[in-house]
């Protein structure tokens, strides 16, 4: 088992342990490890001893380190790092180096946190099984014939093979969710604009926001707090500064109303449900209330999602033209240029996406496609709101299954987009959610529970969490 | 023959002159070394975004304001589109929700020309074409300097309310004086901070319908604007006139050649797929913003044009008229209206202004209103004549100022001493009996006569006011 940040950090801060050591030892575990899983892209080795160094000698200078002091983090790789390749697993962008950290990189490193190097993940996000990356799939931990889910494969098996205590992932409509409940470890999507998207290579910027993965809750909560904060270059940035939710991880749920929503466990697999009212009675035992509750309007997420995320992706990906930077296949003129260099640079799906969501965007279509799904998006705002009013979280599954195995759905990307159904409905709305690991299914492959609470409630998510973990089987 | 008339919508980018640009924090400047003032938000790299520049809103509101518009709450969207030019191969615009909308300006001979709005944008970046014709299908390689890219514009569009190519003048001209005045802009058209599109049809004589329209674009000057608007409305009459339609197209205007040829049709245009910038916020200025924009709006021309034409006292002639508006479009008329302030008669202020100091240039641009003042004042008080005053001005201007009468002293202008005009007198009235005695007579055309002859025997020194004192007393 490895250490979890808390007790990491604590030793660091104490100087029982070198940051360098932590940070060798976890390079030698992924050397020694990542072969068989594919976790890594690429590994930041001097950077991260650079890092350890700066932190031991403000441990031995008697200055504050930092509270995740020397803890090594596996970063998503469409994380912009200064210097260090930055891909989002796309040939597009391959050997790209940012002139530029993105905000919570620069955040980590405030709070002496080690970014060890960049996770793989699906291209650009666009994917639930990390299958989608142009360098290789990532697999499953916990067994290598299974996926990791995605997006955000790669932090998650980081977390769980013990390569790193932390990971930091993106999540448009549950890449970190679904991966965190694949792989058995907790993931969490904030509030949007609760942490800033500045560096985030955009995949669609009204539903991406950046979370974090953990093997603890209150690891978790206590990466979240580094991560949250007002940023002034993200206006989409929320103003006010959060309370720290990791101080309050153990406060419990008495009195906590519990809305169990049948919409999100319905069409998941016996075994997935099952454990879904096994954390509800968790919940109850400690002194929640909890009912069952239905919100029949998660039902239209999924379409709503699959129509917006790609309208916003086909314009955040039309920059990869060959101009400026990443790859480029010369051709005759300019516009033949741009053509060759995004037909060779992007894989299928991304261009599935791009086609998608430029059809929903044109002229004669807008309004029966992306509008109406703007439409859609605001029901499902509702209708949260309505449950809200009767409930402090929601409790559903955070995937339809245990982790598949690797290639089972590359070629029907509709029964791949049904792994977001459970997710996407918290994408839409903006709100905080997570996924918490719950036993296993009927395979032993681990079950994640997912909880969802109103707009800045990130530390109700927690607490609501921590009992879950502690009541797990 | 039918008779034609044109209707006319224009289009004009203004850039604002913002200390940064409008989503990031480089410089907005104009002539650095190419590629100099870039950041990760204006290159559209991977990961950035852009953030509001506060200041580029205000001058949106200033524009919005000196142009009657209502200032709305507004949303920005992306324009999609693949150019070299554009960073994000989308442009961040306003679209169906712009800042500022249902306006007018009023153009100098009293009509009035709707303003359908005048929205916020982000400009591209400027490529140059190396090697063939220079236009970009023909170019061997493009140059990309992403300096401009970024820069904050506001594109003003008229309603079809323009009629003549002369009026379509009028209004650039007044806009570009509205643009300056506001503060937003420096309207300069040679360096591109404004740019005009002339949407140009035509229609018999009393008819109601629109023709097809053209766009014409390129048009980098207030005479391209009107030769282009010319050649056009020419051209689209020849095409119907022998039977034939006028295709709706983008025209590009060769100023060289002096017409306009086709860039691209209607079918061929983009798509350019808007949808709501997700990366901003939506934009609504507060009752309390907006007013405070409109109270600190400083006069616009029309009105100061009428303050000088007021200060004249009664109608001001047509070379009157010429000199105020020229007066306003330099933004001289505080020159004027300080001079006249210290005595000095505004038609004479105004004269200088309109000449002198406007063929100075940016030096006229920049002179000091009281160092002009007090130049002017040596002249009406008669210690300089008006070839003096001239001399004394141009050194000014070519100087960047300095003391109008210590610069008359040190050019040798000093007046002359009244006993000395006196011996003048009596030499010029010897050498000319004949043209005395008729002026003692009463025929007054002989006054110039004799103040020129003066003005001769001492170099420009005498003041005409004393001289024709002198001559009247003499007469008695």
């Amino acid at each position: 088992m490895t250490p979890t940040a808390v007790s990491l950090a604590a030793e660091v801060r104490a100087g029982q342990r070198s940051a360098r050591d932590v940070v060798d030892e976890a390079l030698a575990t992924v050397d020694a490890g990542d072969g068989q899983y594919h976790a890594f892209l690429s590994l930041m080795p001097d950077e991260a001893r650079a890092a350890a160094d700066a932190v031991d000698a403000a441990v031995a200078a008697g200055r504050d380190p930092g509270p995740l002091a020397g803890v090594p983090v596996a970063l998503k790789d469409n994380l912009c790092t200064r210097g260090a390749v930055t891909t989002c697993g796309s040939r597009i962008l391959e050997g790209w180096r940012p002139p530029y950290d993105a905000t919570v990189v620069t955040a980590l490193r405030r709070s002496g946190a080690i970014a060890l190097g960049k996770a793989n993940m699906d291209e650009f996000a666009m994917g639930s099984s990390t299958e989608n990356s142009a360098f290789g799939a990532t697999r499953n931990p916990r067994d290598i014939t299974k996926v990791p889910g995605g997006s955000s494969g790669g932090s998650a098996a980081a977390v769980a093979a013990g390569f790193t205590p932390l990971g930091i992932g993106s999540d448009t409509g549950g890449s970190i969710r679904q991966p965190a409940a694949l792989c058995g470890v907790v993931g969490m999507k904030p509030t949007y604009g609760r942490v800033s998207r500045y560096g985030l290579v955009a995949f669609a910027s009204s539903l991406d926001q950046i979370g974090p993965f953990a093997t603890t809750v209150e690891d978790a909560a206590l990466l979240f707090d580094v991560l949250a904060g007002h940023d002034p270059l993200d206006s989409t940035s929320l103003p006010s500064q959060p309370e720290a939710t990791v101080a309050t991880v153990h406060d419990g749920v008495e009195g906590v109303r519990v809305g169990l929503c049948r919409d999100l466990v319905d069409g998941c697999s016996p075994d997935v449900v099952a454990r879904v009212r096994e954390a509800a009675d968790a919940l109850a035992g400690a002194g929640a209330k909890v009912e069952e509750v239905s919100v029949p309007e998660f039902g239209y997420g999924l379409s709503a999602y699959y129509l917006i995320a790609p309208a916003e992706a086909s314009s955040n990906l039309a920059r990869y033209d060959g101009v400026r930077y990443g790859l480029r296949v010369n051709a005759e003129d300019v516009a033949a240029m741009n053509t060759a260099t995004r037909t060779a640079g992007f894989g299928a799906e991304v261009k599935r996406r791009i086609m998608l969501g430029t059809y929903a965007l044109s002229a004669g279509y807008y309004d029966a496609y992306y509008a109406q799904a703007q439409r859609v998006r605001t029901l499902v705002m509702q209708a949260f709101d309505r449950a809200y009013s009767s409930y402090d979280v929601l409790l559903g599954a955070t995937a339809p299954t245990t982790a598949f195995d690797v290639g089972a759905k590359v070629d029907d990307p509709m029964a791949m987009y049904m792994n977001d159904v459970c997710t996407i409905p918290s994408n839409l709305s903006g709100h905080p959610a997570l996924s918490v690991p719950f036993g296993g299914g009927e395979d032993g492959l681990p079950v994640g529970v997912q909880v969802l609470a109103p707009a800045l409630q990130e530390a109700l998510l927690f607490r609501v969490a921590q009992v879950i973990e502690d009541g797990a089987p | 023959m039918t008779d034609w008339e044109m209707v006319i919508g224009l289009e004009v980018h203004c850039e604002l002159q913002t200390a940064t640009k409008l989503f990031c924090g480089c410089r907005n400047a104009f002539g650095d070394e190419p590629n100099v003032n870039i950041c990760p938000t204006c290159l559209g790299l991977p990961g950035s975004l852009p953030v509001l520049n506060e200041q580029a809103v205000e001058f949106a509101m200033r524009i919005g304001a000196a142009l009657h518009c209502e200032i709305r709450p507004s949303e920005f969207a992306r324009k999609n589109y693949f150019y070299p030019d554009q960073a994000k191969d989308y442009q961040i615009s306003q679209y169906d929700l712009p800042l500022n909308a249902d306006g007018w300006l009023e153009l100098p001979d009293g009509s009035r020309v709707g303003v359908t709005r005048a929205h916020m944008e982000e400009d591209t970046g400027k490529l140059t074409h190396i090697g063939a014709s220079g236009r970009i299908n023909a170019a061997l390689a493009a140059l990309v300097d992403y300096n401009r890219s970024g820069v904050p514009l506001v594109e003003i569009v008229s309603e079809p309310d323009i009629r003549t190519a002369a009026q379509a003048r009028a209004y650039a001209s007044e806009l570009r004086g509205i643009l300056v005045a506001t503060g937003a802009s420096d309207g300069r058209m040679e360096e591109g901070s404004m740019r005009v599109d002339a949407n140009v049809s035509v229609r018999p004589a009393g008819t109601e319908a629109f023709g097809t329209r053209c766009e014409i674009k390129n048009l980098n000057s207030l005479r391209s604007l009107v030769r282009a608007i010319e050649y056009e409305a020419a051209r689209q009459i020849a095409l119907l006139e022998s039977g034939d339609t006028v295709t709706q197209e983008t025209r590009h205007w060769d100023e060289s050649a002096g017409r306009t040829d086709s860039m691209r049709s209607k079918e061929e245009a983009n798509d350019y797929r808007y949808f709501p910038e997700p990366d901003l916020v939506p934009l609504a200025p507060d009752a309390a913003w907006q007013e405070k924009v409109r109270a600190g709006l400083g006069a616009m021309p029309a009105d100061r044009r009428a303050v000088l034409a007021a200060a004249l006292g009664g109608a001001p002639t047509e070379a009157e008229a010429d000199q105020i508006h020229a007066v306003v479009d330099l933004g001289l008329d505080t020159l004027v209206t300080t001079a006249a302030d210290g005595g000095v008669p505004v038609a004479l202020a105004l004269a200088r202004a309109a000449n002198e100091v406007a063929a100075g240039g940016q030096a006229g641009r920049a002179l000091d209103p009281e160092t002009y003042a007090a130049a002017l004042a040596l002249e009406s008080g008669g210690q300089l004549s008006a070839t003096q005053s001239k001399a004394v001005l141009g050194a000014l201007l070519e100087r960047g100022g300095g003391d109008p009468a210590a610069v008359a002293k040190e050019m040798g202008f000093e007046a002359l001493a009244s006993d000395t005009l006196g011996a003048v007198l009596d030499e010029v009235i010897a050498a000319h009996p004949d043209e005395w005695a008729r002026f003692v007579e009463g025929d007054d055309k002989l006054m110039g006569f004799f103040t020129g002859a003066v003005m001769k025997a001492t170099s420009g020194k005498a003041n005409g006011k004393e001289v024709a004192a002198e001559l009247r007393s003499r007469r008695g």
